[in-house]
């Protein structure tokens, strides 16, 4: 390893940068079947949350100990025993929330994000740097699910924060909006997803292309040459035609 | 007997595993580039999947209920069903080769397929019997085979589309997805 990242950018990585459901497109099952309304998506957040923090910790803290050919196995038993804590502690305290989530509370088990990020990062990691990982890997996917469902949830029904029995909630648009129900149902699920990620991809694409700018502008800057040549790539008529010849040669 | 129908026919069409429960999900969209792939992955999940079900129903209620541990059926069920599938792999190709070789690379990736825990903890939600669970199992997975199918034969025209360059690849799956999901949630008007 040349240089070890700062816990910040850990904490970031797993929260924007690498976010899982966006970025990595792990765990698709979740994000469409529970975000039906803001708050079971918060709930389904902070349940992965919680498991993912501490399935890491104990995967890291066991890492030297655990045998290479059996470790999945081993981090599968492990996983499964904090799920079945979490799933018991929502049956008890947040019994609305179990009945609106349903099994996908004991199916966080087989989210791939999970046993991702113990293969990836916990079984290679400190447990403190795990627990970072965790952390901000979960609120990475609690952030994907209320964005998911705050979009469902408004335009299904025009309020947000509705209850599980779809009372309680913020009236947000007026009189005048006649809700979409088909936004809460599967199919709602599957368009809203699939434009929230085709904007993520414009984001990264522009991101990426500006990165690229700047790379080039430092380098040259560097080198002390290439002076005209930076003067024609910030003009913008220039900066369009490269853009094009760009995407013709990926074509 | 018409227990047995209804539950065949919920599980395939009016709550089909993908459609409406949105069980299995990963391999759907990861999977389905070929229709002969899906077609694969289909059948290596149905044949889990009718085991793990008559497997997992085994466990429930000749172990776990004797014993008073219920709360561990989670934890159970995913050992029983990762044990099943290193099984079924080595005795597919020790006793049936041709299978193996048309089913072999589906079968690890079935572990951490959710539809198969998935059946699995809806048969033990729903109370269903012995014979019940087994019916249920294997026709959760005709659905899923279905779904996976269809979607495959939409995919194959996807190849041909000129969408906006930010919609290309994952986002464009997603809409064609929910359009089919569309079309299948026209069954779920079907009451009995």
């Amino acid at each position: 390893m040349k240089k070890k990242k700062s816990l910040g950018s850990i904490f970031k990585d797993g929260l924007i940068t690498n976010n899982p459901t966006f970025v990595q497109l792990l765990g698709m099952c979740p994000t469409l079947a529970t975000t039906t309304s803001v708050i079971n998506a918060i709930g389904m957040g902070a349940a992965t949350t919680a498991v993912l923090m501490f399935s890491n910790l104990f995967i890291s803290l066991l890492r030297k100990f655990i045998p290479k050919q059996v470790r999945i196995a081993a981090y599968i038993v492990i996983i499964s025993g904090f799920v079945t804590t979490v799933e018991l502690l929502i049956k008890a305290f947040f019994p609305s929330l179990d009945a609106s989530l349903g099994l996908f509370i004991p199916l966080i088990v087989v989210n791939c994000i999970i046993l991702a990020r113990a293969e990836a990062f916990a079984s290679k990691n400190t447990p403190l740097r795990s627990v970072v990982d965790g952390l901000g890997t979960g609120l990475g996917f609690m952030l994907a699910l209320v964005l998911v469902a705050a979009v469902r949830e408004l335009l299904g029904s025009g309020m947000l924060f509705a209850g599980s029995d779809g009372t309680g909630g913020v009236q947000i648009l007026g009189d005048w909006f006649s809700p979409a129900t088909i936004f809460l149902m599967p199919t709602g699920a599957f368009l809203t997803l699939g434009c929230i990620i085709a904007v993520v991809q414009k984001i990264r694409s522009v991101a990426a292309e500006k990165g690229r700018i700047d790379t080039l502008k430092s380098d040259a800057a560097e080198h002390g040459y290439y002076s005209e040549y930076l003067a024609k790539l910030e003009s913008k008529k220039h900066f369009i035609t490269r853009q094009k010849a760009d995407s013709g040669e990926k074509e | 007997m018409a227990n047995i129908f209804l539950i065949m026919f919920t599980a395939i069409l009016t709550e089909n595993f993908i459609f409406s429960r949105f069980y299995g999900c990963c391999p759907f969209l990861g999977v389905s580039d070929k229709p002969s792939t899906a077609l694969g992955m289909g059948m290596a999940v149905t044949f889990v999947m009718t085991v793990s079900s008559a497997a997992t129903w085994a466990v429930y209620h000749l172990v776990l209920v004797p014993a008073k541990m219920e709360v561990l059926k989670t934890i159970a069920f995913i050992l029983v069903i990762a044990t099943l599938v290193q099984f079924i792999e080595m005795f597919l190709r020790k006793f049936i080769p041709v299978l193996y070789s048309s089913l072999g690379i589906y079968l690890p990736l079935i572990t951490t397929n959710c539809a198969v825990l998935g059946s699995a903890l809806v048969n033990i939600e729903k109370g269903y019997s012995f014979i019940e669970s087994v019916v249920f199992g294997f026709s959760a997975a005709i659905g899923f085979t279905m779904a996976i199918v269809v979607f495959a034969g939409v995919r194959a025209r996807l190849t041909f589309s000129d969408p906006p360059k930010s919609f290309r690849g994952f986002p464009l799956l997603l809409i064609a997805a929910g359009l089919v999901a569309m079309a299948f949630s026209g069954f779920s008007g079907m009451k009995f």
